[in-house]
Parts: C-alpha cells; sequence; structure tokens
C-alpha cells in the first residue's frame, strides 16, 4: 500500500468486515419502498374497496438510495476508528506478558487504562504472541502462563483498581514466579514510584524488552488530618511535580437528617513544580464531629478519599462532682485528675446534673456522687437508656452512703456491699493491690498496667451469679476493679475506686488517660500507638473500593488492633471504617507520613505516555459526515414523501435539528420542571398521554371541565389540567390521575410503574376510562384487553362494582349512578373488606378505610365534562334534555370523585356524628 | 396554597363566572354574517319588523267582534280590525352535523367544515330570528321558538360534538310537521341514514335543504404517494401506494354521492346544494335564505 493509505489505519480494523452485506442492503433499500404517509382524510369513506391499478408506484430514487448506503459505509468506517499516522509499534514475536499497577492511583483514569490494556492485548493476539497478565495489586503468587489470550478479554474487561497499592513484598516474591524463557512485557504504570519496582524491572528486563505507559497526568491523593490548634489541616499530594492545577478538597458530613452533604470546600492551587499543598479547616465542633470524610473533588480514587473517625470527634462530657471542696485543694477534689485528662481532647462542661442533661452530653461522668435527687435520677437513667454512657466514680462518699437495707441504686452496674475496703493502710495486713492483667473482652484488653499503680481502697460488689459478665478490670486478687452493664441502648460503667489519687495511684498514672480511651469516652487526635491498639479485634464496618466507594463489608475477618496500627492497606486490610465496640477507626491508604514520589525507570526501559500525541484520530469527523448523510436522508425522505410543504419549511427543520443537538432538550427539561411546579402549586387534575392527539384533547378539555364545575360548586379550586407524560413526569404532586384507554396505547415503562405503584400506596386515584361503555363487560373490546395489560403491572387490590352504600355515591352528592358520555355500565372500585358490616341506623354498612386507588369504568367521563375555554359543554350527551341531565349527573360524579380523593372517608365517618354528639353531651 | 395558586384559583373562578355573560363566539360570528346579507336583502317589505302588528283595516261583515280594535275605532266612525303579521310564523329547524369527519381541514388557511356549517346554520336562524321565524334544531335540543335568547340555546346547542363518531347521520327526531329543515354535513357516511331521514321529514311534510359542505381536499384529493389514509376517529383506513392513481375513481365516487343527494332532493322537494370551507360563508348563506327564508314560503 502507498499514498495515503499507508498514514491511515484502523484502531478495530476488523470492523470494516460489516462493509460486506452493504450490496445486500442496497437490494433491500430498492424493494422496500418508503413508509407510507399517514394522513387523517374523512373522503377515506369513499376510498374504501379501491385497489391500485400500478403496484410498482412507489421506489426509492437511486440517488436516495446512494445517499444511504454511502452514509451506511461512512458509519461503518468511522466505526473501525480511522486514524491518520498511526502510531508504528514495533511488534516482537515472542510471548508478552501485560502489567499493570491497578492500584488506587489508576483509579482515576481507569477507562482510559483498562482501554490501553485491551489495545495492548489485541496487538498481542493480532500478531499471534501468547499473552498473560497480571494486576500487581492482584494474586501474584501463581505461575505466569502464556496463552493465546482468548480468555484475557474477558478479564481485562472485567478489571478493578484495588483500593491499596502494589505491596513491595509481593512484588518482590512476584520475581521468583516470573517464568523462565524469553518474553517481553508491557508496564502500565500509574507513575507512583516504589522500592520494589526497581528489582522487578531489572528482572523483566533480563527476560526481555520492557515497555512502561505512564500517564502524564500525575496521580493526587490525600493524607489523613491532622489536628492543629484546633483547626483541621490536610495534605494533597501530587505524584511528582507537573503542570499547574487546581483541585478542590471536599468536607463531606451527615446533616441533622442523616443526609450526607458538603460541609465545606476549599480549593488548592498547585503550581508546576508544587507536589505537596496543604489545606486547613477551621470547623466549629458540631460541624467537626458530623464529618465522615474529606474528599478530592472529580478525582475518583480511593487515594484521594479519606475517612474520618473517632479521632476527629470531641466528645461533649458532662463532668458531676460530688460537692463541694474546700477552695485551693484542687489536687483532693475528684474531678481535677479527670478534668486534666479529659480537658485537651474533649468538650468539657460542668455544673448540675439539671443544667447538664438539656445541653445532650455524649457521656456523664458523676465523681463520687452518692444520692441523686429521683427526678434527676429519672431523667439520667431516661437519658442512659436512649444510649447514653454514665460513668461512675467511687470515694468516701458513695462509700458512705451504702447502707445494709437500702434500695439497689438502678444507676449502678452492680449492686454494691456497705462500706469500703482498705487494702495496706496502716490497720490492716495486706500490701496496696496491683491491677490483675485486663480479660480477654474486656475494652482494656491489651493494655500494659505498669506495676507502680495500686489500688489501697475500694468499694466492693455484692458477690452473685452475674458478677463476673459485668468485670471489665478486676484486681490482682481478683476483686472487681471496674464494672460494667448495659442499660437500654446506653451503659453504666463504674469505677470502684476514686477518681482522685486519695484510694489509688491509678489517676496519676497513663494508663487512667488510656483506659478513658478504650470507653470511647475520650478520643486522641491523630493515629493510636500500635500499643494503645493491642489486644483489640476490630471488624471493617465499611470498605473503600478502588474508586473511593465506600460499601458494606459483608463478611470480612475480624483483624486485630496491632495489624490496624501498621496502617498498611492491604487485600486483608482494605481500606475503610472499622469498628470495635463503640469505637469506629478509619484505615486510610495513606499513611499519615506517605509521599509520593515520581517513578524513574532504568536505562532500556521505553516509557510512553498514555496519550499519544502524534496520531490523528478521524473516526469523529468521519461518523459525523455519516450523521449529516443521514439527516439529509431524513429530509430527502420527507420532501419525497411529501410530508414537508416547500423548501422553507426543510431549512426550518434542518435548523430545528440542529438547535436540537445543541441545546433545547435542556430547555425542554426545565421547561417541564416549570409545568410541574406550576402543577404544584394549586391542586391540578391530570391525565395520563396516550398519543392520541384527539383523545389527550378530549382528556384535558374533560377535565378542564371538571375543574371549572368544581371551582363553581365546591371550595376545590384545581389549577389547570396537566398532561402526564408517565416516563418522564413526577406523580407525587398530583392526587387525580385519569387514565384512559386506547387499544394502541405504549406500555409503560418500569421506572413509570415503580412511579404509579408509589402515586397509588401514597393516596392517589388512577381514573380508568375504556370509553366503551362497558358494553359486552370486561376484556371483551380491544381497549379493555388493553386495560388488562396496562393494568397488571399495577398494584391494584380486588375490585367490585361500586356498591350502593361505597362513599362515592355520597361525598358530595347523593348520586345512584355514575354516567359519563354512556350511562349504566357498572364501575368498579377497591372491593369492600368482607368482614364490613352494616352501621347502625344507617343504610350503609361501616366502610372506614381508605380511598380506593382505582375507579375502573367505561362511561367517557372525559367527552362529558368537556368544555372548551368559553366554558361550553363540546360533546353532545345523550338526546335532549335528558342527555343535558345525564352531563349533569356525570359532573356530579367528577365532584364525587375529586370530594372522595381529597377527603377520603370523610364522609364514611359521619357515621359516627350521632355517637360523637352522645358523647359530647348534647 | 401559595399566592400565585390563589391568584389561579381567583382567576378560575372569574372566567367560570364570566362564561355565562359573554356572546357565544358562533353567535356573534353568524350575527356579523347575517348583517352582512342583510344588507344586500334590503328590497324586502319590513314595517313592524318581526312583530306581530301589521296593519289596520276596515272591518268588513263576517269579521268576529272581538277582533275589533276599539282604541283604534274609536278615534273615527268606522270599525278597524287590527291585523297581525307573521302570526303564522315557520318553525326552522336545524342539523349541523357534529361527528369527527366535519372536524377536518386540509389547511390553516380556512376553518374546518363543522364550524363553517354550524356558523350557517346559525347564521341563517339569526336572519330568520330577525323575520320573526320561530328557529330551533332538528334533534330536541332546542324545539322551534322564537326570539333572541332562542338562538343562545341553539348557539350552545349547535357546539356540542359527537365524540366516538366517525361520520354523522342527521338527527331528525324532533321534526315539527309541516316545519322546514336544513340539514348541514358532508354526506360522506352511509347514505341510507340521511335517505331514511330525508324521506321520513318530507313524509311529515317537511321541506328543507341539504347543504353539503366539503373541504377543497375532499372535493380535489390533491394528495400523491404512498399514504394510509384514516378517518378522523381511526376507524377506518385505507393504504395505497400511489394515491394519485386514485384521484379519478376517488371524483367519481363524490360525484356518485352528489348525484344520489340530488336524486334525494328531486324526490323530496328538497334544495340540495354543495359549499366548499374555501368559499366565502355568503354566497351559501345567500342561496340558503332565499331557499329557507320569509320570501320563499307558502305564497305569501
Amino acid at each position: 500500500m502507498s499514498g495515503i493509505f499507508a498514514t491511515l489505519g484502523f484502531t478495530t480494523p476488523w470492523l470494516l468486515w460489516a462493509l460486506l452485506p452493504l450490496p445486500l442492503i442496497w437490494l433491500l433499500l430498492r424493494v422496500m419502498p418508503p413508509a407510507p404517509v399517514l394522513r387523517r382524510f374523512p373522503g377515506v369513506v369513499l376510498l374504501l374497496g379501491l385497489a391500485d391499478q400500478d403496484a410498482s408506484a412507489a421506489r426509492t430514487p437511486p440517488w436516495l438510495l446512494a445517499l444511504r448506503v454511502l452514509a451506511l459505509m461512512l458509519a461503518v468506517v468511522g466505526f473501525a476508528g480511522p486514524v491518520l499516522n498511526p502510531q508504528a509499534v514495533p511488534e516482537g514475536r515472542g510471548p508478552l506478558l501485560i502489567l499493570a499497577d491497578a492500584g488506587w492511583a489508576d483509579a482515576a483514569d481507569w477507562d482510559r487504562r483498562r482501554g490501553q490494556l485491551q489495545a495492548a492485548l489485541d496487538r498481542a493476539r493480532l500478531a499471534g504472541r501468547p499473552v498473560a497478565w497480571r494486576a500487581l495489586t492482584g494474586d501474584l503468587a501463581s505461575p505466569v502462563v502464556f496463552t493465546a489470550g482468548d480468555d484475557l478479554a474477558g478479564q481485562l474487561a472485567a478489571a478493578q483498581p484495588a483500593a491499596w497499592e502494589p505491596a513491595d513484598g509481593e512484588m518482590a516474591e512476584f520475581v521468583m514466579a516470573l517464568p523462565e524463557g524469553a518474553f517481553d512485557t508491557v508496564w502500565l504504570s500509574d507513575g507512583v514510584e516504589r522500592p520494589a519496582r526497581a528489582v522487578l524491572v531489572k528482572a523483566l528486563l533480563g527476560h526481555g524488552a520492557v515497555v512502561v505507559q505512564e500517564s502524564p497526568a500525575r496521580a493526587f491523593a490525600l493524607r489523613p488530618p491532622e489536628v492543629v490548634d484546633g483547626k483541621l489541616r490536610l495534605t494533597v499530594l501530587r505524584a511528582g511535580p507537573g503542570s499547574a492545577r487546581r483541585v478542590e478538597v471536599l468536607v463531606l458530613g451527615l446533616d441533622p437528617a442523616g443526609i450526607e452533604r458538603e460541609l465545606a470546600r476549599q480549593s488548592v492551587t498547585f503550581a508546576a513544580g508544587d507536589s505537596e499543598r496543604e489545606v486547613r479547616f477551621d470547623l466549629p465542633p458540631e460541624l467537626r464531629n458530623r464529618v465522615t470524610r474529606f474528599q478530592l473533588s472529580g478525582v475518583a480514587s480511593a487515594g484521594a478519599v479519606v475517612l474520618a473517625d473517632d479521632g476527629l470527634k470531641r466528645r461533649k462530657v458532662a463532668l458531676v462532682d460530688g460537692g463541694s471542696v474546700r477552695e485551693g485543694l484542687d489536687l483532693l477534689s475528684p474531678a481535677h485528675y479527670l478534668r486534666q485528662a479529659l480537658k485537651p481532647t474533649t468538650d468539657l462542661i460542668e455544673g448540675t446534673l439539671a443544667d447538664l442533661l438539656p445541653a445532650a452530653p455524649d457521656v456523664v461522668i458523676l465523681a463520687d456522687v452518692a444520692r441523686l435527687q429521683q427526678d434527676d435520677a429519672d431523667r439520667l437513667a431516661d437519658w442512659v437508656d436512649q444510649g447514653g454512657l454514665l460513668l461512675r466514680f467511687a470515694g468516701p462518699r458513695l462509700a458512705a452512703s451504702l447502707a445494709p437495707d437500702m434500695p439497689v441504686d438502678p444507676l449502678l452496674p452492680v449492686p454494691l456491699r456497705p462500706g469500703d475496703r482498705a487494702i495496706g493502710g496502716a490497720m490492716s495486713w495486706g500490701a496496696p493491690q496491683g491491677f490483675s492483667p485486663f480479660p480477654e473482652g474486656s475494652p482494656f484488653a491489651g493494655l500494659v498496667v505498669p506495676g507502680d499503680v495500686t489500688v489501697s481502697a475500694q468499694v466492693l460488689a455484692q458477690p452473685s451469679p452475674e458478677l463476673s459478665g459485668h468485670v471489665i478490670a478486676a484486681l490482682a486478687d481478683g476483686t472487681p476493679l471496674v464494672t460494667r452493664a448495659k442499660m437500654g441502648s446506653g451503659q453504666v460503667v463504674l469505677f470502684h475506686v476514686s477518681a482522685n489519687a486519695e484510694w489509688t495511684s491509678l489517676p496519676l498514672s497513663g494508663l487512667f488517660v488510656q483506659m478513658l480511651d478504650r470507653l470511647a469516652i475520650s478520643s486522641r487526635p491523630g493515629k493510636a500507638e500500635a500499643a494503645a491498639l493491642a489486644g483489640t479485634v476490630w471488624q471493617a464496618d465499611r470498605v473503600m473500593d478502588g474508586f473511593g466507594h465506600l460499601a458494606q463489608a459483608g463478611g470480612l475477618a475480624g483483624v486485630a488492633g496491632e495489624d490496624l496500627g501498621k496502617e498498611l492497606v492491604g487485600p486483608l486490610t482494605p481500606p475503610g471504617l472499622y469498628r470495635s465496640d463503640d469505637r469506629h477507626m478509619a484505615l486510610n491508604v495513606m499513611a499519615a507520613d506517605r509521599a509520593l514520589a515520581p517513578a524513574v525507570w532504568p536505562v532500556g526501559v521505553r516509557v510512553e505516555g498514555l496519550a499519544e500525541v502524534a496520531e490523528r484520530p478521524l473516526k469523529g469527523g468521519v461518523l459525523a459526515a455519516a450523521l449529516a448523510l443521514l439527516i439529509a436522508d431524513i429530509v430527502a425522505t420527507l420532501v419525497l414523501s411529501g410530508r414537508l410543504g416547500g423548501l422553507r419549511r426543510a431549512g426550518a427543520l434542518i435548523v430545528a435539528l440542529a438547535v436540537a443537538g445543541l441545546g433545547v432538550p435542556q430547555g425542554a427539561r426545565a421547561q417541564e420542571a416549570e409545568r410541574l411546579v406550576a402543577a404544584s402549586d394549586g391542586m391540578a387534575l391530570a391525565y395520563v398521554e396516550t398519543g392520541n392527539a384527539q383523545l389527550d384533547e378530549i382528556s384535558k378539555a374533560g377535565l378542564f371541565g371538571l375543574s371549572v364545575v368544581l371551582t363553581q360548586r365546591t371550595t376545590v379550586e384545581p389549577a389547570d389540567p396537566f398532561a402526564v407524560d408517565l416516563d418522564r413526569d413526577e406523580l407525587s404532586v398530583f392526587a387525580f390521575l385519569y387514565w384512559p384507554i386506547t387499544p394502541d396505547q405504549p406500555t409503560p415503562s418500569l421506572e413509570a410503574y415503580r412511579k404509579l405503584n408509589r402515586f397509588l400506596q401514597s393516596g392517589g386515584m388512577i381514573l380508568f376510562d375504556t370509553r366503551d361503555a362497558d358494553l359486552a363487560g370486561g376484556a371483551v373490546t380491544p381497549e379493555g384487553q388493553r386495560l388488562q395489560e396496562l393494568a397488571a403491572g399495577l398494584d391494584i387490590p380486588a375490585l367490585d362494582p361500586i356498591p350502593q352504600d361505597h362513599v362515592l355515591t355520597r361525598s358530595f352528592y347523593l348520586l345512584e349512578d355514575f354516567p359519563g358520555r354512556f350511562a349504566g355500565a357498572p364501575v368498579w372500585a377497591e372491593a369492600a373488606p368482607a368482614t364490613a358490616e352494616k352501621a347502625e341506623g344507617m343504610p350503609f354498612r361501616n366502610l372506614n378505610d381508605g380511598v380506593t386507588p382505582v375507579v375502573i369504568g367505561g362511561n367517557d367521563w372525559a367527552a362529558a365534562w368537556a368544555m372548551d375555554d368559553q366554558g361550553r359543554a363540546m360533546f353532545r350527551v345523550g338526546r335532549g334534555q335528558v342527555g343535558e341531565r345525564q352531563r349533569e349527573m356525570a359532573y356530579r360524579f367528577g365532584v364525587n370523585l375529586i370530594m372522595h380523593v381529597l377527603t377520603g372517608n370523610y364522609k364514611s365517618d359521619q357515621v359516627h356524628v350521632p355517637a360523637l354528639l352522645e358523647r359530647l353531651g348534647q | 396554597m401559595s399566592e400565585g395558586a390563589a391568584q389561579f384559583g381567583f382567576d378560575l373562578r372569574h372566567r367560570a363566572e364570566g362564561l355565562a355573560a359573554g356572546l357565544p363566539p358562533l353567535l356573534a360570528a353568524a350575527d356579523h354574517l347575517a348583517v352582512a346579507l342583510q344588507q344586500g336583502l334590503h328590497g324586502r317589505r319590513r314595517v313592524g319588523q318581526g312583530t306581530e302588528f301589521w296593519q289596520y283595516r276596515a272591518a268588513q261583515p263576517g269579521d268576529e267582534v272581538r277582533r275589533i280594535d276599539w282604541r283604534r275605532s274609536a278615534r273615527s266612525d268606522a270599525q278597524f280590525l287590527r291585523e297581525q303579521e307573521w302570526q303564522a310564523a315557520q318553525s326552522v329547524q336545524f342539523w349541523a352535523d357534529g361527528a369527527a369527519s366535519m372536524a377536518y381541514r386540509s389547511s390553516e388557511r380556512w376553518e374546518d367544515k363543522g364550524s363553517r356549517a354550524r356558523l350557517l346554520a346559525l347564521a341563517l336562524a339569526v336572519l330568520l330570528e330577525h323575520g320573526g321565524e320561530r328557529i330551533g334544531l332538528a334533534d330536541g335540543m332546542a324545539p322551534p321558538r322564537a326570539g333572541r335568547a332562542q338562538l343562545m340555546r341553539m348557539a350552545e346547542a349547535l357546539s356540542l360534538r359527537d365524540a366516538g363518531v366517525d361520520y354523522g347521520a342527521p338527527r331528525a327526531s324532533a321534526l315539527l310537521p309541516g316545519a322546514r329543515a336544513v340539514f348541514l354535513s358532508d354526506f360522506l357516511g352511509g347514505f341510507d341514514p340521511v335517505r331514511d331521514a330525508v324521506l321520513a321529514a318530507a313524509d311529515k311534510g317537511v321541506k328543507g335543504a341539504l347543504v353539503q359542505v366539503l373541504d377543497p381536499a375532499e372535493e380535489e384529493f390533491p394528495f400523491t404517494g404512498r399514504a394510509l389514509f384514516e378517518s378522523m376517529g381511526a376507524l377506518l383506513r385505507h393504504e395505497t401506494k400511489e394515491a394519485a392513481g386514485l384521484r379519478a375513481r376517488y371524483r367519481a365516487r363524490l360525484a356518485e354521492r352528489r348525484d344520489e343527494l340530488a336524486d334525494l332532493g328531486r324526490a323530496t322537494g328538497w334544495a340540495v346544494t354543495q359549499h366548499r370551507t374555501d368559499h366565502p360563508a355568503q354566497t351559501a348563506l345567500l342561496w340558503l335564505y332565499q331557499v329557507i327564508g320569509p320570501n320563499r314560503g307558502q305564497g305569501r
């Protein structure tokens, strides 16, 4: 090949085979006459029975045929992806290994990455090379086997980026798993440097050529927040310097209704050389406690999402002190140590219980408070029931208040024995007791007890069988030190020692703070050290995929706290939210000290950008030409079939088409929304568009007539009737829907049925009208059959012909029949429950529930209601004055119907008026 | 309810209440058309227009005494009778086809057949009402009466259309014996109901006129190419590959239908005419007025 064809290539050349059947299409087009023009014409009655004399009358003219075939050809060629100056890829011969990092850094432009993978695979298969593929974040242990690659296309199409990145250890192991012999490698890199990469590249270079495809766009990532001076500081990272770019950091959280919203947003501008920028958020505590995650706007990557956990939250702690301590003796105050421990990490409020509870604290601490007033105690118990955490410390006052005959305090986790126990004092034999190691299952499990923490006095629990279940920390001799009990959805925790240093040295040690931490009372900003996590087991609550979307974790195995503390994200510890007891911890993709560097490739590796610059794809242009030809074909067809009045209109049509392609749909949508807003402004009666213009006009006029009558006679003043397109319009703004049935009506979409069912369930009513006078009853007419098909997808209860005591017969007017343009046919509504009983002294039964969701009949009500805009009836009903009477009855039925929709069973409830009057003493 | 909706509700009520006050547009148009015609017909003697009184004449032997107008007679020596004109006013009853086929028009430039038929009917009614005739509808919706109020009733009843009917048949159940009748339709549907209705009317001694109102497209059949013809109610269909090939035969059938109409007219003494919606309504009205109007009468 020479000339222009040398510079023209196709991305998917096999598509060109689709050009083969074109001659066949040519033949078919020649035989097929143009579609008939539908003409409304009353004179058709005179045409009936006239046969065509010239059978071969209409054929597609040859030039139109040529136009169409050319358009098809262009479309086929266009989809085959013609490329000017395709990049000549030197294809090797031997086996090819396709590698992809497929980590979070790839997720942001995964579609392009996958396209690249598939292109590499296609090229290799076209060249007949054996091929294998590995994602470096996936399973690297299994041996690499080169195959013909038939099953790889599916695998590649389903490949998803992982939320972690290739682990150094596994990459090193992969070197071992590489097959013997020579092979080339295509490596789709995410452009982030990793230590083990050099080793792997070196090993690959030993087997053959390595081509690296790397996007020039650098990956962005977000480091977890730090709290600095009460502000949140986040660091945005970029894998190496690049062009100047602006990114936005979003803070997302739940609003009081539990809906996720954007709480704050700041933009960061990266200059060309920057690879790291900081952003600070100053959020009030109320907002800060709501934060669920931080995110880089528009970067769909797990690395660009940081989940917030307890570390960000500041709990509101109410501290109630046992009573007045002499001024100046701070160190003796039970509250002093708590205050010191909690102040840096929580919002501490102090005062009396009556003042503090309305402030909705997360935790209430009672430090040596013996007795509460009864109403305080009740309110506190309620608060705990609703999920509060009550933390109590013993002390001299509490010990003194314990008497043998007093009732059990419900706000203690375990019943206490009277008095206190002194150990190792001047008057006792034993030495002060140390702690026993915290038991498994205790929230304190894994905390290291310093040897110098001792207890010299405590209050004792009443021994009982249940006691051991409540103990979460004990002394070396086994007596309970901390007990806990659930109460409703909250809990009560009691330290059997005082909160000051009088009874124990615990408040003086760091253990005190750690224990408070474990009870989720205070929380440390930043990451907890591994030691603080020791012994805990965390369960993944929600995990993140490579794109940064959160999903329910499902059945992932629990993770030991020590492992979680390493902040190593991998298949076993996917990033996400972990939970242990009442504590939440987020495992984020980026560790707090992680930095990103651009990948450096050794000499001998060919690096290509993902975006090829030299190639010029012609696909768009060719397809546009095909589209233009098709439009020309449409215009030509219209002209040929005489549907276009003249060239002027054709011009207008072309302009309209062009405009339609540009922006009209949006305008139309906005207009739609406006219409809906207008309809929701008042109460609008709505009808379903059938597609039959005449019928829709009748429906509209009918509902207009009914609206006028309602306005004249009742307090219902409906807005203009609304034409509902079931697929498009929102139904929730309507209460009543008139649905005339035509045999050729299209079936609504599934979504439309969902909307209709929601509409019916929320009290809406549909009036189905088959307009066939229900002549044969049931589904004999085409309309009736169509109605059955249409209603099959609807949630309709059992139906009955409307009984004489139905509320529809008396919701405004007293009616016996429900005529429209036809009269006498039965009208169906929801069947009364079989248990309905006759009301005492009333000519009807007690039917007090609900609005019937559907009314079905064939009386062509809209035609009887129809009014023109002058308020004159549009259609003849019956004969003469009798017919006018029938029309009046039709209006009355309409009024009753709307009244029933709007007031429900109000009239039915009137049965009870005598009883109510009697009860009022009249 | 928001302010806008309240405003809307008020608007609707206002409109609803104003409905009864307005002159039906059909009646207004008919009035307009009738006035235009009256100027052309001014030769008619119109003393005491539309009222009972015509003239006094001297009493003659044989006149009943109670018919003497004493007030007039007291002013002279002779006795006078008060003669009343129009006392035996004619009843003219109309039927304007309201079926779906009448809603057809082939171009925006002229109105549809139904509108034209109703306009002609009401304009003639206006003229006749000026002449003191009793006017009404043939189907009993508005029994013949004199007076302006009757025109309102007729205008209301005339604008009713028949839903679900492709082609109309005369609704002439309430024709009074000896009355005159005007049927306006395209007469494209079945011809038997028309023939039956006209024969039944003729049996009652009703004379009248048949006006076939057609759209130009129905007369000329200008269609070409492959087409699927459908009646206005979509009940009838006819598909053709080349519509132009049907033109001659269509027009032959139309002519046949006209001949049938003309035959019927000859047999019953009814006048028959054709009217096209693209032609001015005055010509048809003039024709109608001459056929039905008071000049024709029973030799009066």
